[in-house]
């Protein structure tokens, strides 16, 4: 895609990392990496650091994979894919064990499960073993972007409604919705904490996104 | 492009000690850290106990605080010498035959109060499940419990290691009036009303709850012979 004397940071190039964002979103528009989108979106903080490990884990696999793309035998690509990408969630992992230890044990087996997170293999496939490493590079940090936006959106609206409450990283539990709402009757939904509701926000916010943008919606 | 077999197989050994060498530095060098960060979990649950609530940069500095001694028993109420409480692996030494088990016990000062501080660990459905219970000065009343589970299920199971759950073990007896061992029990179906030896279970996590029964049970009757002496 990118030609020989693009700058780093052409047209391009940068639309690579925006289009994830938007109208190319790898969970609302690819519907990859729903899986994990459904599981750790009760609280905003495990949300917030599952899309920083999945967006250097996606960068990182890109970058790796297009730097050795023309050496990798075609018959066993998806093996070593899937090492690439293993090596890169265990370094992880074990970063999370050592500096982020209360989150790396709220998102206990969702880390190691990145692995499988279909986003990865999907750019891998589809991108990275045809480009650049530089435009790789930045489609993974689009891409792990993209998928983070909706993780944070689906994790702000459940914990808002579920608990009343936001948590953040570095700041602990922020009381929203004040004491004399409760007072009044008000209460927390228990339901939306439960996964459910996790398919039915996304839904929601996929159906917000198509009425805003047609040019996603899907002609038969 | 079509490559040779040869290729193939020596491009897969290369990646896969090239992979293994990155890991097994990463892993080494995180070590420590993650070894710290387990410790200082477990001050953090120990103090829990006896209500002092530790961050993860306190936890070390209100442990030397708190806890005044730190003895390892047998079950006949024996101090045995020489072992640290603190690198007990409970898992080990639950598995011995209980005459063989070195157990850890802390005796913690708050408020010019006495608290011992028993150590937990037993099964739940998926994995294990650990705990910490204080008892006051009298040895049987129960001041504070705290649970924690590797696997438990979500919502269910995992509810252990939720307040509502842990609150209900305050006040409660391990012993009764005649100075026989009774235990805490974890009631399916839910305690009666003024039982000083039961609380109730967790709908849905029974098989947790069960397991969470027998570990009060099995662990603090180590203690039993510890306990009577010092009454």
């Amino acid at each position: 895609m990118a030609e020989k004397n693009d700058s780093l940071f052409s047209k391009k190039n940068l639309q690579l990392v925006t289009g994830p964002l938007g109208k190319n979103n790898p969970i609302t528009v690819q519907t990859l990496g729903i899986c994990s989108a459904l599981a750790i979106t009760v609280k905003v903080e495990p949300a917030i650091v599952m899309s920083i490990s999945v967006t250097i884990v996606v960068a990182f696999a890109n970058l790796l994979a297009s730097l050795i793309r023309k050496s990798i035998p075609d018959r066993i690509r998806i093996i070593v894919q899937l090492v690439i990408i293993a090596t890169l969630v265990i370094i992880v992992d074990q970063i999370l064990k050592a500096y982020a230890y209360g989150v790396s044990k709220q998102l206990s087996v969702f880390v190691g499960l990145i692995i499988t997170n279909c986003i990865l293999m999907g750019r891998l496939e589809a991108f990275a073993l045809g480009n650049k490493p530089w435009p790789s590079f930045l489609d993974g940090i689009g891409n792990g972007l993209g998928y983070g936006i909706i993780l944070v959106m689906v994790a702000l609206i459940r914990e808002l409604l579920g608990a009343g409450a936001i948590t953040l990283p570095g700041i602990g539990e922020i009381k929203l919705i004040p004491e004399s709402f409760y007072e009044f009757g008000y209460a927390n939904n228990g339901l939306m904490i439960l996964p459910p509701m996790a398919l039915i926000t996304l839904g929601i916010v996929i159906w917000v996104q198509k009425a805003r943008n047609k040019e996603i919606i899907e002609h038969k | 492009m079509e490559r040779s077999n040869t290729y193939i197989i020596v491009y897969s050994v290369v990646m896969v000690v090239f992979v293994a060498a990155v890991l097994s530095i990463a892993s080494f060098s995180l070590q420590d850290k993650q070894q710290e960060n387990v410790e200082i979990e477990k001050i953090q649950d120990m103090l829990m106990s006896i209500n002092v609530i530790a961050t993860t940069g306190d936890a070390k500095i209100l442990f030397e605080k708190y806890i005044k001694q730190q003895l390892v028993i047998n079950t006949k109420g024996e101090i045995v010498e020489g072992k640290k409480p603190f690198a007990l692996d409970l898992k080990k030494e639950y598995a011995e035959k209980p005459d063989n088990r070195n157990l850890p016990l802390y005796i913690a000062q708050k408020n010019d109060s006495i608290f011992y501080i028993i150590p937990l660990r037993g099964k739940g459905l998926w994995g294990p499940i650990w705990g910490y219970v204080s008892l006051l000065s009298d040895k049987s009343t129960v001041y504070g419990a705290t649970f924690d589970h590797k696997s438990e299920t979500p919502g269910l199971g995992a509810e252990i290691n939720k307040p509502f759950f842990e609150k209900q073990f305050i006040g409660k007896m391990i012993y009764d009036s005649e100075k026989k061992f009774k235990s805490v029990n974890v009631i399916k179906g839910g305690a009666p009303q003024g039982d000083v030896h039961g609380v109730d279970a967790i709908s849905g996590g029974t098989i947790t709850s069960v397991g969470v029964d027998a570990m009060i049970d099995t662990c603090i009757i180590g203690y039993d012979n510890y306990l009577k002496q010092q009454n």
